[in-house]
């Protein structure tokens, strides 16, 4: 599957680029983004953090998230430490008040890290939407080198402005190494 | 991404990683490791040895489930002997592991990246042996659930105000998070291990644990960013382990527990013996499987900068408890100080003086701290400095408190050596496990610190 005029495969899934370096592919996604593609992502070996911008992508949902998770740790520990001491099991333990805040941090604390990092890890896994068994990016064959040392940018045909032809030459002017149909 | 810094000669001592990597060689290097290396007669011996060792733990486990307690050393007044001795080590040396992985990552160290990997494994066997002590040395290891707070027909709660339950929850957290943390970094590296791997086993096992990872831009933005709120949170984390396994002393009134310095003490200390035993695993490691260009000189420098900086921390620690006894003007305080340098434990802390104070101002020198068989040494008496401090620590003061009628003396008995050498047999075994199965250094790290990774400057803006 090599060159933009193959055997068109139905359905199609996108057209991928493939390139040779990290800059190639930065530059290649802002202009696919300014060409007005919205369905449209870049694979590459390591995060390159140039991306973040060339492809406007500033998702902050899994800080959201963490951010809920923690208070909810927090909140969820430190009512645990209060409704056990001071409701189910009050022990008057040399006149110590029922609920004695500061012996509840620690574990209030910890509390709160085990859930904000339990959401930050879940939450990443599935907004990413993983995990994914299948994804038609794979049946690239050249595909596998995106997680070793090539750079790639697949255009979705469900995107509005996805024309099989008329993409294919775009991707190929943006100096794509290779271009290739994906198979859905 | 980071930018290299220029370092002035004299304290430059080479590159984090060495000229002539590329993107695919470095994964091929470290992926092939795993993938491709055979099996050496070297490592089988040696997994041979660790697990001959491990079946220690597997008498003294069963002889103790099978008699109680009573066939370790300990008794009254002395409680705690190995058991809580060996917990508050190994799970000092599992801090390093975190140290390096969230700490410096905040800091943006890019000598991190080849060796956190390995230390956050580390990491995760050392809180495992540790999470074995108190375990066995409740005695009747199948209530220990009794510890976690659930509604039971005993309508019973466990006692918030204690920190040995803060203990349970701190040290539970910390095995939890570092998992979490270990397994979200490898998920890339499982990927190319998908990608690069021939077989249809091989393929199936890494494609199944790498969750369909396709190393997408948009992955990787919540990628990072969950990577770096895990360090956020690993952070205070780590700090507040330590300082929590420091509450179970410090909270208590004895003398020579009963100490305001305990929690950065403690904290320094297992950041200090975690460093060591970095150093002890990872110098023949990088010799074993030729990694030298990756784990380079630079590393082993850095890492021993930081176990002489904690290790003066330690030292510092040791001297104001000496002076904390003396100044205190309280009969016990100092009488437990006079103790512990005169009494009839007297040889383990001048040996723990000898181990921890002595010997890390070898690491003043830089030509010390670039020959990797000296370190290795060096990173050995730390080691076992360290466990000789925490046998100080929980043994001389427990020993002799504030009335004579109440003291005591306390030896390990055999099933205290066969628990503690097992659990190091253990250890060891996962380590040689783990070094076949999963990449040890974090690939796709790696391929950032290289020159072919950096997007050249108009389109970086």
């Amino acid at each position: 599957m090599s060159g933009h005029t193959v055997e068109h495969l139905h359905p199609l899934y996108g057209l991928m680029a493939e390139f040779e370096t990290p800059t190639d592919l930065v530059e290649a996604a802002r202009r696919t983004r300014e060409a007005g593609f919205k369905k449209f992502d870049a694979f590459s070996p390591y995060p390159i953090h140039e991306l973040d911008d060339a492809m406007d992508l500033h998702d902050n949902r899994v800080s959201l998230a963490t951010l809920i998770g923690g208070l909810l740790g927090c909140a969820g520990g430190f009512g645990l430490c209060s409704w056990v001491s001071g409701v189910a099991l009050p022990l008057n333990i040399a006149g110590r008040p029922p609920i004695s805040v500061p012996m509840f941090i620690p574990i209030t604390f910890e509390c709160t890290i085990l859930l904000g990092g339990l959401t930050a890890a879940i939450s990443m896994i599935l907004m990413n939407g993983l995990p994914a068994p299948y994804h038609p990016v794979f049946n690239v064959e050249r595909f596998a080198g995106a997680s070793r040392s090539k750079f790639f940018i697949c255009i979705e045909s469900d995107d509005p402005k996805f024309d099989r032809d008329r993409t294919a030459g775009f991707l190929a002017e943006l100096g794509a190494e290779e271009v290739s149909e994906v198979a859905r | 991404m980071s930018q290299p810094v220029e370092l002035p000669d004299k304290i430059y001592v080479g590159p984090v990683i060495d000229e002539g990597h590329s993107l695919a060689s470095v994964s091929d290097k470290v992926g092939g490791i795993v993938l491709k290396r055979k099996i050496t007669l070297g490592w089988v011996f040696g997994l041979l040895l660790a697990f001959a060792v491990l079946q220690n733990l597997m008498a003294g486990a069963t002889w103790l489930f099978v008699k109680g307690v009573g066939v370790w050393g300990i008794n009254i007044p002395i409680g705690w002997g190995f058991a809580i001795v060996n917990f508050v080590w190994w799970i000092g040396i599992g801090h390093a592991g975190t140290l390096i992985s969230a700490i410096l990552l905040l800091l943006n160290q890019s000598w991190r990246n080849a060796i956190n990997r390995f230390a956050e494994a580390m990491t995760l066997f050392a809180v495992m042996c540790a999470g074995m002590f108190p375990v066995l040395h409740t005695g009747r290891p199948w209530l220990a659930y009794w510890m976690f707070p659930y509604p039971n027909t005993m309508d019973l709660w466990p006692q918030f105000r204690s920190p040995l339950l803060w203990d349970v929850f701190a040290v539970s957290t910390y095995f939890t998070i570092s998992a979490v943390f270990w397994y979200v970094g490898l998920i890339p590296d499982l990927a190319t291990l998908r990608d690069t791997a021939k077989t249809r086993f091989t393929q199936v096992v890494y494609g199944a644990l790498a969750m369909g990872w396709r190393s997408s831009a948009r992955h990787w933005q919540r990628y990072e960013k969950a990577s770096l709120l895990l360090a956020g949170l690993a952070t205070p984390l780590v700090v507040s382990v330590h300082t929590v396994v420091s509450f179970d002393f410090a909270v208590s009134i004895l003398p020579g527990w009963h100490t305001t310095i305990f929690p950065p003490y403690f904290v320094a200390g297992a950041i200090y013996s975690g460093f060591a035993m970095v150093l002890t695993l990872m110098i023949p490691v990088r010799k074993f499987y030729g990694l030298d260009d990756i784990i380079t000189i630079r590393h082993l420098n850095n890492m021993a900068k930081v176990t002489l900086a904690t290790g003066m921390i330690v030292g510092y620690g040791y001297m104001f408890e000496a002076f904390f006894g003396y100044f205190s003007a309280d009969t016990y305080e100092r009488f437990m100080i006079w103790n512990r340098m005169t009494g009839p434990y007297a040889i383990f802390y001048w040996c723990l003086i000898f181990c921890n104070i002595v010997t890390p101002q070898f690491l003043w020198f830089k030509k010390l701290r670039t020959s990797p068989g000296l370190l290795w040494i060096i990173s050995i008496v730390v080691n076992i400095g360290m466990w000789l401090e925490r046998f100080v620590i929980v043994i001389t003061s427990l020993h002799r408190d504030f009335l004579p009628s109440s003291w005591g003396m306390y030896w390990p008995t055999i099933w205290d050596w066969a628990v503690f050498t097992g659990t190091l047999g253990f250890f060891m075994t996962a380590i040689l496990l783990f070094v076949r199965v999963l990449p040890m250094i974090t690939i796709f790290e790696l391929r950032m610190l290289l020159p072919a990774a950096r997007v050249k400057e108009p389109v970086a803006q």
